[in-house]
């Protein structure tokens, strides 16, 4: 490998450095969490590659529907990854979707229709401080209560849920708000999480960069901060970071607002993108997100994931969508589908976590 | 090295009652820099609650409590850990899953840059992390190295070596070498030494004599709340210290145990003496250096 390879005398020592060396780097790759992740969108790109080759996988119009819809899916799980891997749980996630999207709605409606009227960039904060409160909400909870946060963001997934609805039926008697795009200040929102770039002739939308923008951010607060440090203390033993002086229950409530804010971003660009909403947006997508988060290597019990891993987790979750469409398989085996790989990707997950533990 | 000097810490007359319960009662106790004291008794004689009224969790009902001939009385753990009380429990504060570097630093991580960009200094933090480690003798080949692979003597060391980093000028080990096999154990002891030579004054708390003779420099035995003994070491032979601890239990009990002993604890006993010898001719060692 290097020119000078010759041994010279009393250079035994340093070779011997060398080898241990590089042993340790090729443990710590298998080491990653997102490895698994990784060599699984391989596997399943390379299966639908052969399977639904006449179908035109392989193509850039494929491409662009895979991470066009990967990329919502991904911004949340992003979010989830992080919470998770402080040691938290959120399922509430898809209800802010919904209340998210449909406070930017109810208040940009117009008044004749039950709305509030508003031109749309007030109606976005309003909605952005909504879910940061409800997130905080949840961690507040959380923190204090100190119940599983299972349990209380269950709650959350249908007291949001259920506001979402009852207020947009009461204030404006629909479940459905439309005609987004003829509120003032849409065509600024359009563009930043809505618009579409051409390559090679396939459409690739805005919210892909917002997917992997999040995922790099939070990959080095993770990972090159000392939050991102308190984050994997706090999910790893709580009461340990604590006796450091670590500020597990700030660190816990952030994240929960963070996942809030995750939501507020996903209701922002399919509200731009569809010109509406409706008060079932995000239904279910909690699981979704957290599907992908445990496919992309992080662990149900905290202290250990990345964020790369959740966003190839969705990149996944997309891939066996799209080819399960353009294969023209019955839509109804895609939860079946979905079922396998999360079984499948955690055994393996755990499987090349003990590898890497044994070294 | 020793003998010299006021104490570093010290406890005079400390109650601690807890409702009727009476924990401690009129306990006296100190050490000084670069000594160790060791703290005996048996299960309910009252460690737990001594290290925490030492470590700042619980205030004394009664008596003083002096750090540097001041006398202080602490809200918080964190007002003694300011001062330079270090404690180490038994269930120590390290995460498993996490690397060693990012466990060493945690919750005092070093940051470089500024502003939004202000980053973990992880290559300050691995660098440090080794030299630390190395300083106490301990070659960590790979700071990466999650905490849950390394054995549970190497766990305790990375403890110790992270309070001593971190500025302990007093350190309180709760039963260190518990839950460690004799080899662990003497790793351990080992770096109890090493703390003690860098001028840090230990207290060492244990209900094994075999682990508190080769480190201590003095013993303070507890026994239901009370001070049942205080020995510098060169009043109190092993074998004596050995009796002593074993002394609350009644007769029958007692001969029932060194009977069992006897039986089935040869050789355990065996290489204990091993290890304890192996730990003396370490701290020659290490008294050399110390001397230097
Ligand atoms: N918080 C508390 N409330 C009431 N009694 C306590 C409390 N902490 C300790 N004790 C009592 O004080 C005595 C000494 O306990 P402890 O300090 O834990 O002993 P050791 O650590 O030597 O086993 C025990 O009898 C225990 O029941």
């Amino acid at each position: 490998m290097s020119t000078d390879t010759a041994p010279a005398p009393g250079a035994a020592p340093p070779a011997s450095d060398e080898r241990l060396r590089e042993v340790s780097r090729a443990s710590r790759l298998l080491s990653r969490p997102e490895l698994g992740a990784v060599v699984g969108a391989i596997l399943v790109w390379v299966f639908f590659a052969i399977v639904a080759f006449d179908n035109n996988f392989i193509s850039w119009a494929t491409t662009a529907a895979i991470l066009n819809r990967a990329a919502p899916l991904g911004i949340l799980a992003i979010a989830v990854a992080l919470l998770m891997i402080g040691g938290e749980f959120d399922l509430s996630i898809g209800s802010i979707v919904g209340f998210a999207g449909m406070t930017i709605m109810v208040l940009s409606f117009p008044t004749d229709g039950g709305g509030f009227g508003w031109s749309l960039w007030p109606a976005i904060l309003v909605a952005l401080i909504v879910a940061l409160a409800v997130g905080w909400f949840n961690g507040f909870l959380v923190v204090t209560t100190k119940l599983p946060s299972f349990i209380i963001t269950l709650a959350t997934l249908f007291i949001f849920r259920g506001l979402t609805i009852a207020l947009t039926r009461l204030r404006t008697n629909r479940t459905q708000l439309g005609n987004l795009d003829e509120v003032s200040g849409f065509g600024l929102a359009d563009t930043l999480f809505a618009s579409q770039f051409t390559i090679f002739g396939a459409r690739f939308r805005v919210a892909i960069l917002w997917w992997v923008g999040l995922a790099l951010v939070a990959t080095w607060v993770l990972l090159r901060t000392r939050q991102g440090n308190w984050i994997f203390g706090a999910g790893g033993d709580a009461n340990a970071a604590r006796s450091v002086g670590v500020p597990v229950n700030r660190v816990k409530i952030a994240l929960f607002m963070t996942t809030a804010f995750a939501g507020f971003l996903v209701a922002l660009i399919q509200a731009v993108q569809f010109t509406g909403a409706d008060t079932l947006r995000g239904f279910q997508q909690e699981f979704e997100a957290i599907i992908a988060v445990v496919v992309g290597g992080t662990l149900l019990t905290g202290g250990y994931g990345s964020a790369i891993g959740a966003l190839f987790g969705a990149l996944i979750f997309a891939m066996v969508q799209q080819g399960i469409i353009i294969t023209g398989v019955d839509g109804d085996w895609f939860q079946v589908f979905v079922g396998t790989v999360l079984v499948v990707a955690v055994i393996f997950n755990n499987f090349v976590r003990q590898k890497a533990a044994q070294r | 090295m020793s003998g010299n000097g006021t104490p570093l810490l010290e406890i005079r007359n400390v109650s601690k009652y807890f409702g009727s319960v009476i924990a401690l009662e009129d306990v006296s106790a100190f050490v000084r820099a670069g000594e160790v004291t060791c703290l005996l008794g048996d299960n309910g004689a009252g460690k737990s609650t001594l290290i925490k009224v030492l470590s700042g969790v619980h205030k004394p009902t009664k008596g003083n409590y002096f750090f540097d001939g001041v006398e202080q009385s602490f809200n918080s753990p964190r007002d003694a850990l300011e001062m330079g009380i270090a404690t180490v429990y038994q269930d120590l504060a390290m995460i498993p899953l996490m690397s060693v570097w990012r466990n060493f630093f945690l919750g005092s991580e070093p940051t470089k840059g500024w502003g939004p960009f202000k980053s973990y200094d992880s290559e300050f933090a691995k660098k440090t992390t080794k030299e630390e480690m190395a300083k106490m003798g301990i070659d960590i080949r790979d700071p990466d190295q999650t905490v849950g692979t390394l054995s549970g003597g190497e766990r305790q060391s990375v403890a110790i070596a992270r309070a001593v980093y971190f500025g302990a000028k007093v350190l309180i080990l709760d039963e260190p070498t518990a839950a460690l096999g004799v080899k662990q154990a003497g790793v351990v002891l080992k770096y109890i030494l090493q703390a003690r030579n860098r001028g840090i004054g230990v207290i060492f708390i244990t209900h094994n004599p075999h682990h508190a003779y080769p480190v201590a420099d003095h013993f303070v035995i507890l026994r239901r709340g009370l001070v049942y003994g205080d020995y510098t070491k060169a009043e109190l032979p092993l074998e004596q210290l050995v009796q002593m601890m074993a002394g609350g239990a009644d007769l029958e009990a007692l001969q029932h145990e060194l009977e069992q002993a006897a039986r089935e604890g040869g050789a355990e006993a065996e290489s204990l003496a091993e290890t304890a010898q192996a730990i003396e001719s370490e701290l020659d060692e290490l008294d050399e250096l110390g001397d230097e």
